[in-house]
This record gives structure tokens, C-alpha cells and sequence, in this order.
């Protein structure tokens, strides 16, 4: 971690305004919570702000949420500055590499995948490249570890690399045409790379159809690029008796 | 009451109490950084630790309620120790956190000698550090021009942040980052927009927010202290007086809990330099139209010879915003030995002394705010007019949620408020019961019925102050001991002059009456200086400050200001205060009721005290209610319904608000170049971030 500001000046857009579709989906967003607490709608709706301007958030986006939820700017700054997950600086156009270097995946070989973002992209992380395409970070654990080394891009894991397998990952993002996100050495999800060890079978999970074929099936295979926050819930009751009748400042 | 015992003595607690407020009342001693009795509950420092029986570590005594607690196994009272070697231990580790980042510029920072790290590293800092890596460094914040920054001193409480959302109101200051990297700072540093900005300086434990204009001007203990009351507005907040030699160098805050609590408005705190500044230091007298500096017997010998040709009826006084209750005094009796009934105050010609103190007082008083449950706001600013009053406005309307409306100018009052309409029209619609907001007053059973000076200055004052108190009557806020009927006077001097009835006499002239041309021929003018004098007449200006009055001005005695002068004043709400003289007028000035007292003697109409005593021994003598200091004579609701029913005829323009900025009231705050600066901050000719 390292002291966070926003972006210089001359970076920033002077104003930044949601997209129709992005604002209808931020009212709904807002209606989750109980009347006087619509700020807890603050980090989905900048988060959505942050996707509309390419992966960074800038000052403009970060006022007009605060302004959308009537609160403090200041206090949608805080929680901009908070959380690494706002960008605060442009990030790659095509791809914004998120290595994870925590332990499993520096034991596994991070420190590589590193080193190819370094070369390839720029000695310093948060820093574009050459081209502006691209942009990569070191990230705390992303939940990947069983399948360790692994990067995010933008919504997607690509995981069980290799300096190689990195670089054609990249290369498809630079092409245009990103590759399947997953596992990138031919395992199928978290299962063992020499096929299924246990359950051969008879279980519930093997593949009817051929035994010696996958040994999980997935019909919901995630799709590159699908918000993984999109979810249709129903609103929350307000909270029975609290204190939201006060003023809270 | 929940039974806990603190260091081996039991005390009985109200539930709702946290730990440190129980160690406390068991007389234990918590050090604390985040914690501030008058703020939310942070429990960010953990210098608070106490060890609780039963838990496995030490817990944070500000964050921990007493009902939190468990009994012990046969049902004993929950134990506390608050000086057992685990706390020491624990705070000393706390402590040993804090002072990693922190640093040692204690020498060169201007917090030094009041500092709350620096006391309580007396008590648990260790004597070297063990921390060999490089401590952080913060970048300074720009806050506007009364708060300095030097943020890598900032152990990161977050007070500030509490108090600029939770009692100023302007929720402007905040936290960004995270972890060791977190920095308070405002939106894009922008300067603050509150008023009661000043008071981060003394909430900041640290040196992290000290103040701009005091900066490396004094060390606490070179400093005299001298308890006193301040006259910037109404309120008559309780201050301190900081002194070295004979300069005032600060003023800060007291405790009032009846007034201001512990806060103070910027006004008050930051108008030191102009105690400095265009200081009238000696007699002046106007020769051949320029004004020419004089001996006193000169300047004596001017005025008598002005009104040795003068009718009686021709003369006239009018007293300023910053008078004090004993020249005020002076001056009547003076006016009344030369046959004049041609005296007045500014801005009080709508109340009359004679109809009970009950219509001219802030009734229900500032501590009764905290009582009431509705509040109507009649043509007064009070942010403006009395910024620590209306802090108590929006304490109540936080804890409550209490219904608020206002009649007049629609201004950012840092509270919620239904406005209702922008004049008289609306003030009769409510009392016909024609608006809805009418039907929340009655429902209330302690509302407040607040009107300001924006509806009394007016020509029509007095009929608008009845159907206020028409109103009030109506609504009940008259009834079973309460007494909801509130004047807000943005003057010091306005109360005790009407409490000394500083009015016209029968068939004197007023203040309107005098400063229109052929008024009066000599007039004495004691610090009033926003008023109009024209031309023709003869001014004698008794101040302090070479401002509008001074200008005018035919002779000049030149006055003390209010820190270097005992003075009587009387706030809002009645209530008695005496400031106290923490140094000398400059040059040749003189405390104001002394320049009377020789005046008068020569002009052959001496007054009858020789001192300051003697005087206030007549004073009493003719309005005894002045002798009890700190307490309010209450007036009589009766006189309010008497009010009521005096009526008059209203005019239906909107109510103009009386104070146009904020920091350029009065001559002290004219002459202040701070008060300048944080003028232009506030009118958008200064940037109002660092760029």
C-alpha cells in the first residue's frame, strides 16, 4: 500500500455523467436500502461508475455518485481512497493486469508473472505502458489459490500460469480476442490436472456420458466479460426500529 | 443505576454510561485521544484501555457500555482496574504505536506545553524509541486561513472529522486512505466554510491543527490568563483572555455549559489582531475639517464649547454594539444632567424597557434549547447572528429530529428547516392557523418562537415583535412554566441597555430620529458606528477603533476595547456577565466610563463616582438585577401576552437578513486583517483551495 491520490489535473475529464442504462440500474441500486441510508449504495455505484470510464474512477465520477446519493464528497472520496479496488489513476485501455502475489501464489511462481508484467508492460506497477494498452498492479489474495499463479483482468481470472501461458494471455488481449477465462494449462477448474483421483465412479458429479471424459460438469459456465454482480435480489426490509429517523449528519 | 466496582471503590452508574465515563465518576483518570465528551464515539486510539474482569484483554473504556458488562460468577458487580500493571503495559504499548510516526518536533511546534501527547507521554511513553525504520511523512492540507496544518504530527483520532460533521455541521472534513496511509483532509482541499472552524484547533490533541494566525506567536506559559466575556455577538460566550505584557495574543474558549459549551465562533477567537490595529490612542479634535490630534482638556474644551450653545432638546447619545452596561450608564445619567432625553441604542428601537424584560429577552434561554421540540425562526440568521447558538439549534435538532421553520431569508442554517415564507404575510397566516407548520407549534409543548433582528430592525419592529408574540401566546409556548418567546439579539450591548432603559426618554428622539438631518446638533456617539450621522450635526465619538464612527467624527476620546476594560454586559437571554480587563487601553485612552466621569465634570455636570465601584454601586442601586452575576432575572410571560396584544400595522416586504458577512460586524472585526482575509475566503475573492 502506498499513499493514493487522485489523478493529476490534466488526466481528469471535467465531468462525467452515467449512461442511461448504468443510471436506471443505479436508481434501482439506490431502492435497496431503507429511505435516509442511500449511501450504502455508494461503493456499487461507483464501482459502476469506475466500469463506465474504462476501469478508472475519476474526481468528476466520484462527485456526481457523492451528488446521486446527496452525501458529503468528501465522504465518497474516503471510501474511493479506501478501497484499492477504485482506481484512482487511467488504467490499460485493453487490460489492467491484477497479479496476485500473496504467498500461494508467490510460492507457486508470482514472482515470474511479475517479472513478465515488468518487462512487458512497465517497470512500475500503476503505470500504462508505452502504447497505453495496458497497466498492472500487485494485488492481495484473490481467492484463487488452489489454482495459484493466477492474474485478474478486468472481471475475469486467468489462472495456473506460467510466464508463457502470461504472455499469450496478453497477447490475446492485445489482439483484441481474450482468451478463455480459468485455468490456463488445461485443468479443468480446481480438479487435479491428471484427471479425477477419487469419485471415479458412480457420483453425482461425473460426467454420465463418458467416464474417462471431465470429470465436473458446469452448465453455467462464467462468459468473458459477465458482471459478476448482477444479481436479481429483493430489496431489503428497513430495519424495525432504529435510529433512522434522526439526522444523522 | 448498575452497580460497578472501579479500582476497588463501587460506584453506582447510570446504565447507558460507558466505562471511561464510569471511571471517571469513580474519580479514576483514563487518558484518551479520540474520545471527546462532546462528539461520537470513535474508539480509534485505544489510549483508554482499562482491564475488565473476565475479558481475556484490555478493553476500550470509551467504546464499552457499563450494561456491556458481565457480573462476576455469584453475581458481583463487574471489575475494573485502571491502574493495574496490564493497563500500564497496554497504554504504554498503545502509546509506544502512536509515537512511531510521531515527531519530535515538540520544540518547534506550536501545540508544545498543551499538548495531550505530550502530557500523556509523561505518563506512559517510554523513554527511546525501538523503531529503527523511517517514520511516515504526510503532506500539509490547506483548511483556509485560520487553520495551520502539520499533518505528520496528525495521530489520526479523526476528531476533527467528527466535529466539523457532527457540530459545525459542515460536513466537509474526512479521512482518506487507509491504514498508515490515512490523511485528514477536506474535498480537493478546499477551505471550510463553518464558523466555528477555530474550535479544531483546540479539539486536535496533537499539533497537527494549530492556529494560522497565532502561529509561533507565544508559548502558553509566557502567557496571562484572564477570564472574560466576549462581545462579538449577542451570546456573551465565555472566553479566555491570553495576554503577554500588554498585547492580547489569543483568545480562546471556557467552559460554559449554560452559553457555549466549550466552543467558541471565529469571530470571537480570531479577531485578536484587531485589538491591535487602527487603534485610537489619542484625542482628536476637527480643525478646519481635518481631524487634528488634541490633549483631553482640549478635547473637553471642544465639546464644551459646541454645547454651551445648544439646547438641551439638540443633544442626543447613541450607543454602540460593543458598549458595556457601566458607560452606558454614564453616559444616561450624563445626557440627563445636561436635560437631554435624546438617548438610544442601535438596533433595539423596537423593544421597549418599560413593557417587561420578558419581550426583549432570549426567554427559554440557550440551555432551554435542548428542551424544546419545535422551533420557529423569524427573520434572524442565527448562523450568523450568533453561530454558537445556533450550534445548540442543531445539538437539539440532531438528538431530536425536533421540526424547524423559518420566516425570512431562505440561508444555509447547517440544520434542516421547513421554509415557510419570507415575511409578515406568512407570520399571520401562521397565527390564522392557516399553515400546517401552525399546527406543529401547537402540538409541541416546549416550541421556541425565535425572532431575530432581521424583523425588529425594520421600521414596523415593534408591531412584528407582537404578532410574534401574538403567535407564541396562540401556540402555547407561554404556558406551564415554559416560556417559548426568544429574541436573539445580535448585539452585546442591546440587553443592558434596554435592562438600563438606555431608550428614549418621554418625547426624546430615537435613533432614527436623531441621524436624520436636523435630528440633534451634538451628538455623542459611544461606539456606534454603523449608523448614518448627517451632516451638520456634532459628533463626539467615544471608541476605540478609527472606523466608520471615527470618520464622522467631530471630537474623538478615544476608548478601551473590551479585553482592557471591566465591563458589565447582559447576553440574549438575560443573563449577567461582568468581562474582565486583561490589559491596558493604548496611549492615551481611557476605560470609556472614565472619559464620562471627567467629561462631565467639565462640562459642569459631574456625575457622582469617583470609581468603577462607586459606579456600579449606583448602578445596582437604580437596576439591582445587574448585581447577580451569571444569572438571568426572568421575565414575566404575562408581559408577553401584554406584548401581544399591543399590535400595529406591518409592511409585507420580505425580511432583509442584518448581517451581510459574517467577520466584518463591528469595528474590532473590521480592523482584524484575519477577519479581512476570512471575509474575502467567504465572498469567493480569495481561492478557496491551495492551487
Amino acid at each position: 500500500m502506498s499513499v493514493r491520490r487522485l489523478a493529476p489535473k490534466e488526466l481528469q475529464p471535467e465531468s462525467f455523467a452515467f449512461t442511461a442504462d448504468n443510471l436506471a440500474w443505479a436508481q434501482k441500486e439506490i431502492t435497496k436500502y431503507p429511505p435516509g441510508r442511500q449511501f450504502s449504495a455508494v461503493i456499487a455505484i461507483m464501482w459502476r461508475a469506475q466500469e463506465q470510464c474504462g476501469g478508472w474512477l475519476p474526481e468528476a465520477a466520484i462527485r456526481t455518485v457523492a451528488d446521486m446519493l446527496q452525501m458529503p464528497h468528501i465522504r465518497a472520496l474516503e471510501v474511493a481512497t479506501f478501497y484499492t479496488m477504485f482506481q484512482l489513476n487511467p488504467v490499460g485501455k485493453k487490460a489492467h493486469v491484477q497479479v496476485c502475489g500473496t504467498t500461494p501464489c508467490r510460492l507457486r511462481g508470482a514472482g515470474e508473472l511479475i517479472e513478465v508484467c515488468k518487462n512487458r508492460i512497465h517497470h512500475d506497477p500503476f503505470h500504462l505502458s508505452a502504447d497505453g494498452d495496458f497497466s498492472w498492479e500487485e494485488v492481495e489474495c484473490a481467492g484463487a489459490c488452489v489454482n495459484a499463479p493466477m492474474v485478474q483482468i478486468w472481471k475475469d481470472v486467468y489462472e495456473d500460469l506460467t510466464p508463457e501461458t502470461l504472455n499469450k494471455v496478453l497477447d490475446g488481449f492485445a489482439a483484441g480476442n481474450p482468451p478463455q477465462p480459468g485455468p490456463q494449462n488445461g485443468r479443468q477448474h480446481a480438479a487435479p490436472i491428471t484427471g479425477p483421483t477419487t469419485l471415479l465412479s458412480g457420483g453425482i458429479n461425473v460426467s454420465p456420458v463418458n467416464a474417462n471424459g471431465p470429470s465436473l460438469t458446469d452448465e453455467e459456465a462464467k462468459r468473458s466479460g459477465a458482471a459478476a454482480n448482477v444479481q436479481e435480489r429483493p430489496a431489503p426490509k428497513p430495519p424495525a426500529a432504529d435510529s433512522s429517523g434522526k439526522n444523522t449528519p | 443505576m448498575i452497580k460497578i466496582i472501579v479500582d476497588g471503590k463501587e460506584v453506582e452508574v447510570p446504565p447507558e454510561y460507558t466505562l471511561l465515563q464510569a471511571c471517571e465518576s469513580a474519580g479514576a483518570e483514563i487518558p484518551r485521544f479520540c474520545y471527546h465528551e462532546r462528539l461520537s464515539i470513535a474508539g480509534n486510539c485505544r489510549m483508554c484501555l482499562v482491564e475488565l474482569k473476565g475479558t481475556p484483554k484490555p478493553v476500550a473504556s470509551c467504546a464499552w457500555g457499563v450494561r456491556d458488562c458481565r457480573p462476576g460468577p455469584n453475581g458481583e458487580p463487574p471489575e475494573i482496574s485502571t491502574k493495574s500493571p496490564m493497563v500500564k503495559k497496554a497504554r504504554e504499548g498503545v502509546m509506544e504505536f502512536l509515537l512511531i510516526n510521531h515527531p519530535l518536533d515538540c520544540p518547534i511546534c506550536d501545540q508544545g506545553g498543551e499538548c495531550d501527547l505530550q502530557d500523556q507521554a509523561m505518563g506512559y511513553g517510554v523513554d527511546q524509541s525501538r523503531f529503527a525504520e523511517n517514520k511516515r511523512a504526510v503532506e500539509d492540507k490547506y483548511l483556509g486561513v485560520l487553520v495551520k496544518t502539520s499533518m505528520t504530527r496528525c495521530i489520526q483520532c479523526t476528531r476533527c472529522v467528527r466535529f466539523a460533521a457532527e457540530i459545525c455541521g459542515v460536513p466537509e472534513m474526512g479521512a482518506i486512505g487507509r491504514g498508515e496511509d490515512m490523511e485528514i483532509t477536506t474535498y480537493l482541499e478546499k477551505a471550510l466554510t463553518s464558523e466555528l472552524q477555530g474550535n479544531l484547533v483546540d479539539i486536535c490533541p496533537v499539533g497537527a491543527l494549530t492556529s494560522k494566525p497565532y502561529a509561533f506567536a507565544a508559548r502558553p506559559w509566557e502567557l496571562g490568563k484572564t477570564q472574560s466575556i466576549d462581545v462579538m455577538d449577542g451570546v456573551g460566550s465565555a472566553i479566555r483572555v491570553d495576554t503577554r505584557g500588554r498585547e492580547v495574543m489569543r483568545i480562546l474558549p471556557r467552559v460554559n455549559e449554560a452559553i457555549n459549551e466549550e466552543w467558541i465562533s471565529d469571530k470571537t477567537r480570531h479577531v485578536v489582531d484587531g485589538l491591535r490595529t487602527q487603534r485610537l490612542d489619542r484625542p482628536y479634535v476637527r480643525e478646519g475639517g481635518k481631524l487634528k490630534p488634541a490633549s483631553w482638556p482640549q478635547a473637553f474644551a471642544a465639546i464644551k464649547a459646541k454645547l454651551d450653545g445648544t439646547s438641551a432638546k439638540k443633544i442626543g447619545a447613541i450607543a454602540g454594539d460593543l458598549a458595556a452596561v457601566e458607560e452606558m450608564f454614564a453616559l444616561k445619567q450624563l445626557l440627563a444632567k445636561l436635560g437631554s432625553d435624546n438617548i438610544a441604542a442601535q438596533n433595539v428601537a423596537a423593544f421597549d424597557p418599560k413593557a417587561g424584560r420578558a419581550s426583549y429577552i432570549f426567554n427559554p434561554g440557550i440551555v432551554g434549547i435542548e428542551q424544546a421540540d419545535a422551533v420557529l425562526i423569524i427573520g434572524s440568521d442565527p448562523r450568523k447572528e450568533a453561530a454558537i447558538l445556533n450550534a445548540r439549534i442543531r445539538k437539539r435538532w440532531r438528538a431530536s429530529g425536533m421540526p424547524i421553520g423559518v420566516i425570512g431569508d431562505r440561508a444555509d442554517l447547517t440544520y434542516g428547516y421547513d421554509y415557510l415564507g419570507a415575511g409578515t404575510d406568512t407570520l399571520n397566516d401562521l397565527i390564522a392557523g392557516k399553515h400546517a407548520f401552525a399546527e406543529t407549534l401547537k402540538n409541541a409543548k416546549k416550541p421556541i418562537i425565535l425572532v431575530g433582528a432581521a424583523a425588529t430592525a425594520r421600521r414596523d419592529g415593534p408591531a412584528i415583535l407582537s404578532l410574534a408574540a401574538k403567535l407564541a401566546a396562540d401556540v402555547g409556548a407561554l404556558d406551564d412554566g415554559w416560556n417559548g418567546f426568544a429574541v436573539l439579539h445580535p448585539a452585546a450591548s442591546s440587553v443592558g441597555a434596554l435592562d438600563i432603559g438606555f431608550v428614549p426618554g418621554k418625547g426624546g428622539l430615537g435613533a432614527a430620529e436623531m441621524t436624520t438631518a436636523g435630528g440633534v446638533d451634538v451628538l455623542f456617539s459611544l461606539g456606534a458606528d454603523e449608523i448614518k450621522v448627517p451632516d451638520g450635526a456634532f459628533v463626539v465619538y467615544i471608541g476605540t477603533h478609527g472606523d466608520r464612527g471615527a470618520h464622522r467624527a467631530d471630537v474623538i476620546l478615544p476608548g478601551g476595547a473590551y479585553t482592557e476594560k471591566s465591563g458589565i454586559y447582559v447576553n440574549t437571554e438575560g443573563r449577567v456577565q461582568i468581562a474582565g480587563r486583561a490589559s491596558f487601553p493604548p496611549g492615551d485612552a481611557r476605560e470609556d466610563w472614565a472619559i464620562l466621569r471627567a467629561l462631565s465634570e467639565a462640562l459642569g455636570a459631574k456625575l457622582p463616582y469617583d470609581s468603577l465601584a462607586a459606579l456600579r454601586k449606583a448602578l445596582f442601586a437604580e437596576v439591582p438585577h445587574l448585581m447577580r452575576v451569571d444569572q438571568i432575572e426572568a421575565g414575566d410571560p404575562a408581559d408577553v401576552r401584554k406584548l401581544a396584544g399591543a399590535g400595529g400595522s406591518v409592511e409585507k416586504t420580505p425580511f432583509k437578513p442584518v448581517i451581510a458577512d459574517f467577520y466584518m460586524t463591528n469595528p474590532i472585526a473590521r480592523a482584524s486583517a484575519v477577519m479581512a482575509e476570512c471575509s474575502r475566503l467567504a465572498s469567493g475573492q480569495l481561492l478557496t483551495a491551495a492551487e
